[in-house]
């Protein structure tokens, strides 16, 4: 029996469904990353989890106990906010020992456990400011120190990376894995950011229209999407998405991309005949700029996106698609407009349904 | 700029003087025989006298026609009670109400609000003469309790909507927040928004605190002396031989006092930013 189990959830306001039948199970000490565009119903669902609004119907059971009707103070949580929601007329060593006060723990244990805590997050020195004193990234550790230094069962953090600098963000990201091991915490993580998600999680799931739909290890997620929604979702550049109609010849089975043909493997034959979309990653576009057997193509414009380069080509009938390369090749300083002949990894390509976009 | 900061140096000036010109002349005709007041053309020029704030204290009146019982000071007394009391009452029953239509929808909800919001559009003389008799039969008239009831009717709708609003700018993330710690609903109710919405609280407090103590209407319809407060009591200085103008002046800025400590004691509170930085920026 998992650790942390979510069943069937359900969630409306008005007509409109924000979590539509949600079901997860997490394991004792499980970081699950909750990935979402803006809208998907995020906030909900960890507000349902906190037991801030009743859910329509569903379950949660936390370590055997089921939840659904608790009061959040009786549900053993511990959520971080994306706003931080200290409290501002506390210092910030009374916003730590929060947690602790109303489980009647002696003062010395509460300031032992919140000057471990502190220590921990690096906010020692500045326990006895109030919030407003506070710098944004010592906010973000406060209210991470308040969600964990009471040990809850489960911890939610609410986008905590939002409303920090870069710098900050990077450094949490290597802290934060540390921290939350150190203290064994079940912990649902939800962010914008499909990095942050992956970098972070165990595991990702996807927040679609109120569902979760895919929930899987992170390299999976980006290898093998479910739907042509996750596989848009996750990537920079995004994926290059292509509608073709593969069919079986003499030759094999061919599909046309960019106004030139490419041969399919053998174990796809069975998409001869099927309007479908053709997904492949920009770092699966193998560039030449000798002509090869490759497709011809412009190489339009050239950047560099995180150590890489990123190509934008064009191809007749208006098709554009991304490719991408290691810097410090011969490509770095290339400017302009250059005739390109293009190879497409199909090892790595991916193939959606063309009406449901599910993955075939 | 020169020019235009000694034209608002000016103006302020001009403005500063019409509003305290009277407060200061009445200051001023507080030390002053009747004599002294009355004479025209008036001077600034005389020589001071407490005799005013004696009668008022000692509360005997001497007038040219004999000596006269003036209760001024258990008028004060009154008016503090009364409107100490209004607003404790008002506050018990205020801030919880303001609370719930804050941060609760429901049924007639807003109506309750604005129903209670209009007690203040109705003139009071339009109920004052159903609410006398239902006070008489009721033993309500002439008490404490009774007036203080009444003054229910300026002061809640005050506290109920300023504070209304401090509640509904606390964040609801706070209060989630510090249920998660594990705290019932009741002491975040008490430990994180009503210390947050200490401001507005203050505010409903001093504003509805001023305007029970400058009601005039209620208390002399629906009290005697006994009870009655400064407002009403400054109407026995309306003597038989003339109106003792140095004694209404004494009385006035003896019942302005209360009120200005009450002000500079809840100031501290209303400018307390308290809310800042509590939330991203």
């Amino acid at each position: 029996m998992a650790f942390l189990e979510i069943s069937g959830l359900n969630k409306s306001f008005k007509d409109h469904k924000v979590i539509h039948d949600l079901s997860i199970d997490l394991e004792k000490g499980e970081f699950l990353a909750v990935f979402g565009p803006s809208g998907c119903g995020k906030t909900v669902f960890l507000r349902l989890i906190a037991g801030m609004m009743p859910a329509d119907s569903g379950d949660i059971v936390i370590d055997g106990q089921s939840v659904i009707d608790a009061n959040p103070e009786d549900r053993d949580i511990g959520m971080a906010f994306q706003n931080y929601a200290l409290y501002p007329h506390m210092t910030a060593f009374n916003n730590i020992a929060s947690p602790l006060r109303s489980r009647h723990v002696t003062a010395a244990e509460v300031t032992a456990r919140v000057n471990e805590t502190a220590r921990m997050l690096r906010i020692d020195h500045v326990l006895d400011h109030l919030p407003k004193a506070l710098s944004q990234g010592q906010k973000q550790r406060t209210a991470l120190a308040r969600s964990l230094v009471g040990r809850p069962s489960v911890v939610l953090l609410d986008d905590p990376l939002r409303n920090v600098d870069a710098k900050i963000r990077y450094e949490m990201r290597f802290e934060l894995p540390r921290v939350l091991r150190r203290y064994e915490s079940t912990v649902i993580y939800v962010t914008q950011d499909y990095k942050e998600a992956m970098a972070l999680g165990d595991r990702v799931a996807v927040l679609v229209d109120g569902a979760f739909s895919q929930a899987a290890a992170p390299r999976e997620i980006y290898d093998m999407p479910s739907t042509m929604r996750i596989a848009r979702l996750f990537g920079d550049p995004p994926i290059n998405l292509l509608p073709v109609h593969p069919i079986t010849g003499a030759a094999g089975t061919e599909m046309t991309v960019a106004g030139g043909t490419v041969r399919l493997p053998a174990d796809r034959a069975a998409l001869s005949g099927r309007e479908c979309m053709f997904g492949i990653r920009s770092e699966n576009v193998v560039v030449s700029l000798q002509p090869t057997d490759g497709i011809p193509m412009t190489l339009d414009a050239i950047t560099p996106v995180n150590n890489r380069l990123v190509m934008l080509l064009g191809g007749n009938e208006g098709t554009e698609l991304f490719a991408s390369c290691p810097q410090g090749g011969p490509m770095d300083r290339l400017r302009g407009r250059h005739n390109a002949w293009i190879t497409l990894d199909l090892a790595h390509a991916h193939f959606f349904d063309g009406s449901n976009g599910a993955r075939i | 700029m020169n020019v235009k900061s000694v034209l608002r140096a000016v103006a302020l000036t001009v403005i500063g003087l019409f509003f305290l010109f009277p407060l200061f002349w009445v200051v001023l005709m507080s030390f002053m025989t009747n004599a002294d007041i009355l004479r025209n053309p008036p001077s600034p020029f005389f020589s001071p006298t407490l005799h005013n704030y004696i009668a008022l204290v000692s509360g005997e009146l001497h007038t040219n026609v004999g000596t006269q019982k003036v209760t001024y000071m258990l008028n004060l007394f009154n008016s503090t009670v009364l409107s100490a009391f209004a607003v404790i009452l008002s506050l018990i029953l205020g801030v919880p109400a303001a609370y719930a239509f804050a941060r609760y929808k429901f049924r007639l909800g807003e109506d309750m609000a604005f129903t209670l919001l209009s007690f203040r559009f109705a003139p009071p003389l339009l109920i004052l003469l159903p609410l006398l008799m239902i006070f008489q039969s009721m033993g309500l008239y002439d008490t404490y309790f009774g007036l203080v009831w009444v003054y229910q009717l300026i002061t809640l709708p005050l506290v109920l909507w300023i504070v209304r609003g401090y509640f509904e700018d606390v964040s609801e993330d706070i209060e989630l927040a510090y249920r998660l710690d594990g705290h019932s609903w009741l002491s975040t109710f008490f430990r994180i928004s009503i210390p947050l919405a200490r401001p507005g609280i203050a505010a409903a407090a001093l504003l509805s605190f001023i305007f029970a103590w400058n009601n005039f209407i209620f208390a002399l319809i629906l009290g005697s002396s006994g009870v009655q407060p400064v407002t009403v009591g400054a109407f026995a200085f309306v003597t038989a031989s003339g109106i003792e103008y140095g004694q209404v002046a004494a009385a006035l800025v003896f019942s302005i006092v209360p009120t200005l400590v009450l002000a500079m004691f809840t100031q501290r509170y209303l400018v307390e930013g308290l809310s800042l930085g509590a939330i991203k920026g």
